[in-house]
């Protein structure tokens, strides 16, 4: 058994203890990186001279819960002097010279950076599939997708290859790939993280979140990273929340609903299948845990159609918002710059050039979604849809603690497209409802609950904005009453 | 004439502030290209921006100054489009909310008044400057992110007479509220002229023509006679206007298509996600009104009804907010506002122009002036004297009273003294002073020039007078 397997938390234990050392677990962390990259294709760039640099200089730095401890990022945060591409074509060669928030706390706070990961083109998919260095590999089962699009992240930390990784969650970045990883992916309230030095997707529904494998693991680290930034005027003063502190409250009495549509059979009887009826077996197992802990279960009913509304309402925002986000890559001040003789035909090239198909056909329905003729149509009625649903939840987040749900409709797909069909109920309610926490903020996190066909499947929990605490203290006991804690892909479980 | 012309005016301000709208940079001229920025200016991947409150509240303060209508929350909204000068690919802006609608400023046409009324104010970033060669092109990010003010006039105007002296009452404005130093050399202040002709009587506009960013008040006059003439010939020619950008050449003084306007531009707005819209609070609005000064219009209109000064000198007194402190103050210590008004406007003026200072830099202060005109007054000086004192004071960087003392310049204004030296010159020209005719002045001003001359034009000349005539009178009565 390594070190590395541990969690944040025990491995800290064992570095105190002397049990271990910084540089053999950083050593080992390059290493399997290296020795993983092949068969998962988790990295865009391993940091070894970065990782030796900071391992130089860690004296210098204050005791922390996470010094010494090796962590990767993904590659859509701005990091200075080290490549950061965003696995598209149109930044291969970008080297910031700046750091974004998220990665200046990290390093004061000692935690080592051992890579940078694969994600979906500019962060848009949810795949993992798309990245400008191939396709990220499930290390349950390498002949699945992770999903994305923090794709490399996800994949790093239920590999093994480090304790924790941080991504960033647009409309379910981080927990649908912990999902499909087996691992726990939390994306804090909109604010309590600073965005400043991650590429924009959609910035009403950024957030910068973690991956751990344990929920006690994204406490420490977003206890690491959050704060009021003055380079990020979304951001608020968290001085007092304390994740880590409150994550073992007394959780009895606390109240969970979740969506009848979403878990109801007869909305699926067109789509039933084995691994959907054994997920959905497994949420009633979890609800009865649920109760076993003490805390009350209500079934609450929302318009169907409402919720079928969720993923063309993310794809509308996202997309018009992503359009003018990358609007910034033209090849004129960074990356590769285009041929031609003007300058509208140099930006034309550069940008023909750097992007792939998929990305090229988000900008075209987001430029038409944003064009004048349509944006009352399109754009404003999205955001319509977005208030209402943002509305019900708040209201019910007054009266209920959290909400829990399956965090996807099925186990990580294959990497045949033909396999899922995005006009069928299944894929619309079950499979992209969590963007529900994107549209209002909320905080949200996926926690490993069982497995069905041998790949990993979770539970997604969901609170109010500025709920973190209540709800990692509510997962952490769900997780404690289950046995998937700490699990790493071809490991003992 | 046969034709009326609708004008528009749309002016960008650059807003004074330390640093940019959105970013750490400076904000000051620097001639330097591309040293005054940050990654947040040029786009990078990553950057968020952060308002600028310096800029929010003079934004305010200038929509309140343009007796505009506030919004309740300040939004910013991006307007997207590509162009090199624009690193982000979109500029942050107002559009749904701007800063200031709805308002109007009265400015002096000659000697009427003229209402502009205000479409919208509102506040942006600029973008970055580009200097076009054969080959190819230059960019200066300094100026990307630099805060911008653009003014939208309503289709009011109807002169370039009109456009002229709203331009320069605007000008005024941004001076007076230390908002901007508006200085057109440095490209802070360009104007977009939007200018259409119809027949005279016609209840509908003729088609607008736009001229793009104009960066001199006479070359907006010239652009707009320019044009007047031109779309005049054409449509006595019977042809039609077309929707069009035009460009003014200075060198030429003539106006050149640029593109044909088939449509609007369809920027697509949004709500820029980033800045999350905050309250303008009545306690702000409260501390912003206390910054805002009595403007020029209103000064020049009480100059004129309480001090009675022609339009004139109340115009010239006010043309920058320091020369009408500097003349109130001298007013308030007591000083004739007329005569206050003349040396203000005639010797100060004159001087600071020369040497191209601000009034506030000016050695000789309200108490020297007050001082001097009081010297004049009490008879003490005379007039010529005094503006010999005034340079004197200015060279030598002393109080009036001291250079009147140094040069031993007071006048002589005891009467008995004076007496005796008309009467001295009276014996010396004895048959002169007996035909003394007090129809004919002529022998006066002859014993005025002796008694000047005895006295080394000490002798106060009115005073001199008088009591000369009063002695030849005396003289010839005897006889």
């Amino acid at each position: 058994m390594s070190y590395l397997d541990k969690t944040i938390a025990e491995i800290k234990l064992s570095l105190d203890k002397n049990e271990t050392t910084v540089s053999s677990l950083t050593t080992e962390a390059i290493e399997r990186a290296k020795d993983y990259q092949e068969k998962l294709n988790s990295f865009v760039t391993i940091t070894e001279d970065n990782a030796k640099n900071q391992l130089d200089n860690l004296d210098s730095v204050k005791d922390s819960p996470l010094k010494g401890i090796p962590y990767a990022l993904k590659d859509n945060f701005s990091t200075k002097g080290i490549l950061t591409t965003a696995s598209s074509n149109i930044l291969k060669d970008y080297v910031p010279f700046f750091n974004a928030t998220c990665v200046n706390k990290l390093y004061n706070k000692g935690a080592i950076l051992i890579g940078k990961t694969v994600l979906d083109e500019l962060a848009m998919g949810g795949t993992g599939t798309t990245g400008h260095t191939g396709p990220v590999k499930n290390p349950w089962n390498a002949k699945r997708l992770i999903g994305g699009s923090s794709a490399g992240s996800a994949s790093a930390v239920a590999s093994g290859i480090v304790p924790f990784s941080i991504g960033s969650d647009t409309g379910d970045s981080i927990r649908k790939p912990a999902c499909y990883g087996g691992i726990v992916g939390y994306k804090p309230t909109y604010g309590l993280v600073s965005r400043f030095g991650l590429f924009a997707f959609a910035s009403s529904m950024d957030h910068v979140g973690c991956f751990t494998r344990s929920v006690l693991d994204s406490a420490i680290v977003t206890d690491a990273i959050k704060g009021k930034d003055e380079k990020d005027m979304t951001t608020f003063d968290s001085s007092n929340i304390n994740l880590t502190a409150n994550i073992n409250n007394d959780i009895k009495g606390k109240k969970l609903f979740y969506i009848k549509e979403l878990v109801d059979r007869n909305n699926y009887q067109d789509d039933m299948d084995e691994e959907l009826d054994q997920i959905l077996i497994n949420f009633d197992l979890i609800k009865e845990k649920c109760k076993n802990l003490g805390m009350t279960i209500e079934e609450v009913s929302i318009d169907k159609n409402l919720l079928k509304a969720i993923f063309p309402t993310y794809i509308t925002i996202s997309c018009a918002e992503a359009t003018s986000n990358n609007s910034n890559l033209t090849g004129i001040i960074f990356g590769p710059r285009g041929a031609g003789d003007n300058i509208n035909e140099i930006m034309f090239n550069a940008r023909t050039k750097g992007f792939s198909e998929l990305i090229k056909r988000r900008f075209v329905l987001g430029s038409y979604i944003l064009q004048k003729e349509n944006q009352e149509k399109l754009f404003l009625n999205a955001g319509r849809i977005r208030r209402l649903i943002v509305d019900k939840m708040t209201t019910l987040f007054k009266e209920y603690d959290a909400m829990i749900l399956p965090a996807t409709g099925s186990i990580a797909p294959t990497f045949r497209k033909e396999d899922i069909d995005k006009l069928s109920d299944r894929y619309l309610l079950l499979e992209n409802h969590m963007a529900i926490a994107n549209f209002g903020g909320f905080p949200s996190i996926t926690i490993p609950s069982g497995f069905v066909h041998n790949m990993p499947i979770g539970i997604n929990i969901t609170s109010g904005i500025k709920q973190d605490e209540k709800l990692l203290n509510i997962a952490n006991k769900i997780e404690n009453a289950l046995t998937y804690k700490g699990q790493i892909a071809g490991g003992e479980n | 004439m046969n034709y009326e012309v609708t004008i528009g005016l749309e002016v960008h301000c650059e807003v004074k502030t330390k640093s940019k709208m959105f970013s750490p940079a400076p904000n000051n001229y620097n001639e330097n290209p591309n040293e005054n920025i940050s990654e947040i200016d040029l786009g990078f991947p990553g950057i968020l921006p952060i308002a600028n409150m310096e800029a929010v509240r003079k934004s305010i303060l200038m929509a309140m100054a343009l007796n505009c209508k506030l919004p309740e929350k300040m939004f910013f909204d991006r307007k997207n489009y590509y162009y090199p000068d624009l690193p982000k690919g979109y500029q942050i802006t107002q559009n749904t909310k701007p800063v200031g609608i709805n308002g109007y400023i009265d400015v002096y046409v000659a000697d009427k008044v003229k209402r502009i009324n205000i479409h919208d104010i509102h506040l942006e970033e600029d973008t970055a400057s580009l200097d076009h060669y054969d080959t190819y092109s230059l960019i200066d990010y300094n100026r990307a992110g630099v805060p911008l003010l653009e003014t939208v006039t309503e289709p009011c105007i109807h002169s370039s007479e009109e456009a002229l002296a709203f331009l320069d009452s605007l000008r005024r404005i941004f001076l007076y509220t230390n908002i901007s130093e508006a200085r057109t050399d440095r490209g802070q202040m360009r104007c977009d002229v939007n200018i259409s002709l119809a027949k005279k009587g016609s209840k509908t506009l003729g088609t607008k023509v736009e001229m793009k960013n104009i960066n001199s008040f006479s070359n907006v006059k010239d652009a707009i006679e320019y044009e007047i003439k031109r779309q005049s010939e054409l449509l006595d020619s019977g042809e039609k206007i077309v929707m069009e950008t035009r460009r003014y050449d200075d060198t030429t003084g003539k106006t050149y298509r640029m593109r044909e306007k088939v449509e609007n531009l369809d920027y697509k707005y949004y709500i820029e996600p980033n800045i999350p819209p905050f309250k303008i609070t009545e306690k702000l609005i409260n501390e912003i009104k206390e910054e805002l000064p009595m403007l020029q219009f209103e000064r020049i209109n009480k100059y004129i009804n309480e001090y009675e000064l022609s339009l004139y000198d109340a115009t010239i007194l006010t043309k920058n907010i320091e020369t009408a402190l500097y003349f109130e103050e001298v007013i308030k210590k007591g000083v004739e506002p007329k005569i206050a008004a003349n040396w203000i406007n005639t010797r100060i003026l004159g001087y600071i122009n020369k040497e191209e200072i601000n009034i506030n830099d000016c050695t000789f202060k309200t108490d020297d002036l007050v001082e001097l005109i009081g010297y004049i007054n009490k008879n003490v000086i005379s007039t010529k004297q005094a503006k010999d004192i005034f340079y004197k004071c200015l060279e030598e960087n002393k109080k009036p009273s001291i250079i009147i003392k140094e040069n031993n310049m007071e006048q002589i204004t005891d009467t008995n003294a004076i007496l005796s030296v008309i009467k001295e010159v009276i014996n010396e020209n004895l048959d002169l002073a007996k035909s003394y005719n007090p129809e004919r002045g002529r022998t006066v001003d002859f014993f005025v020039g002796q008694v000047m001359k005895k006295t080394k034009g000490k002798a106060n000349p009115k005073s001199a007078m008088d009591l000369i005539k009063e002695e030849l009178l005396k003289l010839i009565q005897k006889n």
